[in-house]
């Protein structure tokens, strides 16, 4: 056990270490020049030079790179050289936003789905499994973008329950940040939602079908009682799986939500500093998505190992 | 500059670019530990709401170009000697009055007394030289700042009497100094220009929240009128849904320099709602390389004027909103403004120009900035050139940082389109053979810069003059001026839909109520 956990966490800093290096080099090979679009049209050749060299794009890669991967173990991502500002407070800032997001979505969608889909599973055959079924179909069709419209039309336009968009932070005004947060939220976990739930019933559905359930109900356990007994234990496995996969996709699905929403997260964060080709910033935000990705995997990894150990022999 | 101007649309301006939407990195300044915020402060009972697109990375014009700071901080909370009225003209503003010599090469002006800056610093003929020599030094890195490059000296005579030696006559210096080059600042007020600038406008900038609003409070110290309302707030969109989204929930009360035109029917259908047109100084440039071939032959260029239906190309890509010049590169708000009827649209011309040349059977690429305007307007063009032969292939280039280093840098290109937003860019774009348009002509040159040498009453003439040589030989196509499409809640008055230079002005903006 402990040796498959030492070799995931290898595993793990070793793929942080080469995205690192790419995420750098792409960001060098990117056409466009950051002092060039700082400065605009009329700049001269000297303040061009001069700004070049303010924002340390003269000195040679490799120092670059190590200035700028030194700092992050300690959290510190360097100082933006178009806004002159340091980047970890501003990135964790909009982080935070993204955050409150992508994890009020993702519970929302495993509270729907998870009941939903078991529901579907078990009433299969009938007719509101079947309909439960179709409306998940139809969810998983829908890009989280026109959900935000459209719910946006409704709600805002339409009824006037909820603001159209922009964002307050929960210390400022609660209520007033809950009444901000509902429609980006719920146009996220809505596909979310109606991605897992078919997900959880299929992994519902292929576990009814297996001998154990048919032993736990021959000891006299009702239909229901088995399944929460027995079963969804182990329907968690792959639920768990697609979930940690979700959570990296939402993280995504954030980026455009947080533009029809007029959200400051992260991924605004991202759009505008690639436009600015303000390289530091965007190298960072890169990283942290990298790293918030291998995080989830890593530990969506580690609950395989508590939830079935024969996985740590595997590999 | 309009590209930073607003935004989304954006094009480039003169030497500036307008990044227009570019966004940037905001940042916010970290106040509360979060500065993600549109605006979460209690604001007054009268503060008006104005959606922007295109937040500005700084409030520093000196070291950041783009329309989007001058817009909101000129005239509001920055004021120059002088300023350019709606029509165009030079009006006293600190400055009560001035007097030109002779040989029109000495300014002398009389400055306004009792004036102060926000911090309490008074102004006077010391501040102004003060931000005369800093436009001139290093401090300055905007492009824009070679406009004060033809002073040779500024002096202060007395407390309130600037004297200004130019190297040569220009009439486009005091013009400039309406401009943001013009902005009045003080010694003890440049220290943190990029989040706290100091000026003697109706305004100071109370809150800013990088890349997300702007909110500015009444100046209880103005030397003038106080405002209208004791507190706008600016609020910048990257989309124009999201904008007129917020304006039909009545969160904000204007959409100013709205981008979507497609969007005025519906929102027309809106009672509570008026649409109002104003004119710009930005011009759609259809971009002619002149320097390469097949644009080196004026006949392949006059081709393309008669090729491209320009009322066509406004009512198609831009909802019918704009200023068809007849391809003229001076727009309505210019005294020079003329309609030139040139170039009628005329595809049998084209051909026959095109058959002279040799060029019967045209292909060329037409590099398209990723920004809405250019890739609405690019498909009709290039149907239109279609139907004289000429087969132009669109080919989608990041803006800004792709088309300007591609284009605008490298030369790299046959044709484009972008929107120059800076007011009297015409000696920058065809006085200059090594701008990005490579147009090189003499005479063109001569008219120009007899333009701004001689007597001001007859630099109208000659200007004229230079616009009909420039269409004469066809050096790129206006297609149309940028209008400025503000959609206001009916019960917002005073907010100008004209736009002569970078600036908005928010002293007479106020909310009344009642029927209007």
């Amino acid at each position: 056990m402990i040796r498959a956990v030492g070799g995931r966490a290898l595993r793990f800093v070793l793929t942080l270490a080469a995205t690192s290096v790419l995420v750098f080099a792409f960001m060098r090979v990117l056409p466009g020049d950051p002092a060039e679009v700082a400065l605009g049209t009329g700049a001269s050749e000297e303040a061009l030079e001069r700004t070049r060299a303010e924002f340390g794009l003269d000195r040679p890669l490799a120092v670059q790179y190590w200035d700028w991967i030194s700092g992050i173990p300690l959290g510190d991502f360097g100082v933006s050289f178009v806004t002159g500002e340091d980047i970890s407070p501003v990135v964790l800032d909009r982080l935070s936003v993204s955050l409150i997001l992508v994890v009020s979505a993702m519970v929302v969608a495993v509270a729907v789905a998870v009941p939903l889909g078991s529901w579907a599973a078990v009433r299969h055959r009938r007719a509101d499994g079947i309909a439960v079924s179709a409306l998940s179909q139809v969810g998983v069709a829908v890009p989280n973008f026109l959900a935000g419209m459209l719910l946006v039309a409704a709600f805002a336009l339409g009824l006037g329950w909820l603001p159209a968009n922009s964002w307050m932070p929960p210390a400022y005004d609660p209520v007033q940040f809950l009444s901000h947060l509902v429609l980006p939220v719920a146009a996220l976990a809505a596909v979310q939602a109606a991605v897992m739930t078919r997900y959880v019933r299929t992994s519902v559905l292929e576990i009814m079908g297996q001998d154990w359930m048919r032993t736990a109900r021959a000891k006299g356990l009702s239909r229901f009682r088995a399944l929460v007994r027995h079963g969804l234990r182990n329907a968690a496995l792959p639920v768990l799986t697609v979930t940690g996969i979700q959570l990296t996709t939402l993280v995504v699905g954030a980026v455009v939500i947080e533009q029809v929403f007029v959200i400051p997260g992260i991924g605004s964060e991202l759009i505008e500093a690639v436009a600015a080709r303000d390289l530091l910033t965007v190298q960072s935000v890169v990283m942290l998505l990298a790293m918030a990705t291998l995080t989830v995997n890593f530990v969506v990894d580690l609950l395989y190992l508590i939830l079935d150990p024969r996985t740590a022999v595997r590999t | 500059m309009p590209a930073a101007r607003h935004t989304p649309a954006s094009g480039v301006s003169r030497r500036n670019l307008l990044l227009a939407g570019l966004g940037s990195p905001l940042l916010a300044s970290c106040h509360a530990g979060h500065t993600a915020v549109a605006d979460p402060e209690q604001s007054a009972a009268d503060e008006v709401v104005l959606a922007l697109t295109g937040a500005p990375t700084s409030l520093d014009f000196t070291r950041n170009d783009g329309v989007a700071i001058p817009l909101v901080l000129m005239g509001n909370v920055y004021e120059g000697l002088v300023r350019i009225d709606g029509s165009g003209e030079v009006v006293p503003l600190l400055a009560e009055d001035w007097t030109v010599s002779d040989d029109l090469r000495v300014y002398t002006f009389a400055l306004r007394r009792g004036v102060a800056f926000s911090n309490g610093t008074p102004f006077d003929a010391h501040s102004a030289v003060f931000s005369i020599e800093r436009v001139r030094s290093d401090e300055w890195t905007n492009g824009l700042s070679a406009g004060m490059d033809v002073v040779a000296s500024a002096t202060a005579e007395d407390s309130h009497t600037l004297r200004v030696e130019l190297s040569e006559p220009s009439n486009q210096w005091l013009w400039s100094m309406g401009t943001l080059i013009g902005a009045m600042m003080t010694e003890d007020g440049v220290g943190d220009l990029a989040t706290a600038p100091v000026g003697t406008g109706p305004f100071t900038v109370e809150r800013w929240s990088q890349g997300r609003s702007l909110r500015l409070a009444a100046n209880d110290t103005y030397w003038g009128d106080p405002p209208a309302s004791t507190s706008v707030a600016i609020q910048y969109f990257a989309d124009t849904t999201a904008s007129t989204n917020a304006l039909q929930a009545g969160e904000v009360d204007a959409v100013y320099d709205m981008q979507s035109p497609e969007l005025t029917e519906v929102l027309e259908e809106d009672g509570r709602l008026v649409i109002e047109t104003g004119d710009t100084s930005g011009q759609i440039l259809l971009a002619l390389n002149n320097r390469v071939a097949p644009f080196d032959d004026v006949r392949v260029r006059r081709a393309v004027m008669y090729a491209v239906d320009r009322r066509a190309v406004i009512d198609t890509a831009w909802g019918g909103f704009g200023v068809d010049t007849g391809g003229a590169p001076a727009p309505p708000t210019d005294p020079w403004f003329v309609e030139s009827s040139r170039y009628p649209h005329d595809p049998a011309e084209a051909r026959r120009l095109l058959r002279e040349a040799g060029q019967e059977d045209l292909h060329v690429t037409f590099k398209v900035p990723t920004r809405p305007y250019a890739q609405q307007i690019s498909e009709i063009v290039v149907s239109q050139l279609r139907e004289v032969g000429i087969t132009a292939e669109i080919r989608s280039v990041e803006f800004p940082a792709v088309w300007l280093d591609e284009v605008f840098g490298r030369h790299d290109y046959q044709m484009s389109v972008i929107v120059h937003a800076e007011a009297r860019d015409l000696p920058v774009l065809f006085g200059n053979p090594d701008y990005y348009l490579g147009f090189d002509d003499e005479e063109t040159r001569e008219l120009l810069a007899r333009a701004d040498r001689e007597a001001p009453g007859r630099q109208e003439d000659l200007m004229r003059a230079a616009v009909e040589r420039i269409v004469d030989r066809a050096a790129s196509d206006t297609l149309f001026i940028f209008p400025n499409i503000v959609v206001r809640h009916r019960e917002l008055q005073g907010l100008p839909a004209d736009r002569p230079t970078d600036e908005l002005l928010l002293a007479g903006v106020g909310r009344q109520e009642g029927p209007t």
